[in-house]
């Protein structure tokens, strides 16, 4: 048994302290949290914009309607290939010329990515909001846009946000693949790691055990948030 | 046409509406005075509500004209919203904002759409809340107003824009029966100061105490009309006169 334990710390010593390692995962943690928080910025904005081209009654001609179909393809696409295959398009094709920094080109990719999803989201969020808001903010005066602005997106984004928080989990994660265009996330870190030390286990399991921190802690604070918002529509 | 077609504020020239080919208005032709109260009554499915929010739009008239001020408002290139905000609207559902308090609530539209100032709007807002006695509730959120007072708030939020004509559309219906009262005396209230109204009702003493006139519709179209006195004690075709039976 003391076998096992002095085994442990010697991984931890070799993973971690010999060569300040530990510095490796910690700045790969950065690099992860910037490019999430980055990417849901990005998404969400991205997001707004585009459930408000799908629901948009702009056409050409008579029935083309023609942010809707834009919207509903941009959707298409992105949902329909794979993240990693989208990041390595934009990091070896579509922004190869550019002299965008690694984790600028990752945070646009995720943002270009996580916009899809987000807006699917909000557009529900748009549709759930009662008819009636949208028929009182207009029999007052109001255009569409600022019935849209002031009386529905704040009511559906709040019905958007568990699942927004959601997204935002799921983005944090799905940043591990960084490491495809070579970048030194948290995931990538202990690959490092284990190139030098032929260990794998226990980076990983550093590595798992942070992300499992992360997640549960964010996810008890939105779910705190989300009570307080609950209670703020109540109130 | 009408004997009272002299300057109306609406008129309705034969005004239809069709839901996917289900007629729902068969060609109305109404003028409505200023400072007149018309009353709406009718079964269900008769077209009165459908009338009613034909009257701002709110849904779009298949057919015919409604010149309100003397403007066809159907025609496209008339701006909708600029005729909207002198036609004020109560819904069955009140339909306040729920992420917003009552001064929010009320203070929004004249605000966003620059005929107000904050501090004016405030006011404005503090007087009409002190009218139906409500000020102790400007800073209370919807969802903690009993369904009298959010409709009594709704009301206030539609006059904070000084419309010229108020269209309400079955405002009592969703009330619990003990709240009634307090929303019919605002609109009595209003009805005294001179508003134009446009109720669409199954309040029968509400038509018969304020209303100058009486509508009475079915299968989309005005069976009969009259003074409340004539349409509730001696109507005329048969389909009022069941009517009445049934609900009086």
């Amino acid at each position: 048994m003391s076998g096992f334990f002095e085994g442990l710390a010697q991984d931890f010593t070799n993973n971690l302290i010999v060569g300040d390692r530990y510095l490796l995962i910690l700045d790969g943690l950065k690099t992860t949290l910037i490019i999430a928080t980055g990417a849901a910025i990005i998404g969400v904005l991205l997001g707004t914009v585009l459930a408000l081209m799908r629901l948009s009654n702009v056409k050409i001609g008579n029935k083309w309607y023609i942010l809707r179909s834009l919207s509903g393809a941009y959707v298409n696409v992105v949902r329909g290939t794979p993240m990693v295959v989208q990041l390595m398009m934009m990091y070896y094709v579509i922004l190869s010329s550019t002299s965008l920094s690694k984790i600028t080109i990752s945070i646009i990719s995720f943002g270009l990515n996580s916009g899809a999803y987000v807006s699917e989201m909000i557009r529900g969020g748009i549709m759930a909001v009662d008819k009636g808001q949208e028929e009182a903010g207009r029999s007052l005066g109001l255009s569409r846009g600022l019935t849209m602005r002031h009386i529905i997106l704040p009511q559906s984004i709040r019905i958007a946000i568990p699942s927004l928080f959601n997204e935002f989990i799921m983005l944090l994660k799905e940043t591990s693949i960084v490491g495809f265009i070579g970048l030194m996330d948290l995931t990538k870190a202990s690959d490092f790691i284990r190139s030098r030390t032929y260990s794998a286990f226990f980076p990983l399991l550093i590595v798992a055990a942070i992300y499992l921190l992360i997640v549960t802690v964010l996810t008890s604070f939105f779910s705190k948030l989300e009570r307080r918002l609950r209670a703020g529509a109540n109130k | 046409m009408q004997t009272n077609s002299v300057n109306p504020l609406i008129q309705t020239i034969e005004l239809e509406k069709d839901f996917d080919g289900l007629k729902v208005l068969r060609g109305i032709n109404q003028s409505i005075r200023k400072s007149e109260k018309v009353v709406v009554i009718g079964p269900s499915g008769s077209g009165k509500s459908t009338f009613l929010r034909c009257l701002n739009l709110l849904e779009q008239p298949t057919g015919g004209q409604i010149l309100f001020e003397g403007v066809d408002i159907t025609d496209p290139k008339t701006n909708i919203n600029l005729v909207r905000r002198k036609m004020g609207m109560v819904f069955q559902q009140f339909n306040l904002f729920p992420h917003m308090n009552v001064l929010q609530n009320m203070m929004l539209s004249p605000i966003k759409l620059k005929i107000l100032q904050k501090e004016e709007a405030e006011d404005k807002a503090m007087v009409l809340l002190k009218r139906v006695g409500l000020e102790e509730k400007a800073q209370a959120y919807p969802k903690t107003l009993s369904g009298g007072q959010q409709q009594r708030i709704a009301i206030i939020r539609a006059l904070m824009m000084e419309p010229d004509v108020m269209l309400f559309d079955e405002p009592t219906s969703a009330l619990d029966p003990e709240m009634v009262g307090e929303v019919l005396d605002v609109m009595k209230q209003l009805a005294v100061g001179g508003m134009t109204m446009v109720v669409v009702t199954h309040e029968m003493g509400f038509a018969r105490e304020v209303g100058d006139r009486v509508l009475f519709m079915d299968e989309g179209k005005i069976v009969e009309e009259g003074k409340p006195l004539e349409i509730f004690s001696q109507p005329k075709e048969p389909r009022t006169i069941d009517f009445l039976r049934k609900i009086l």
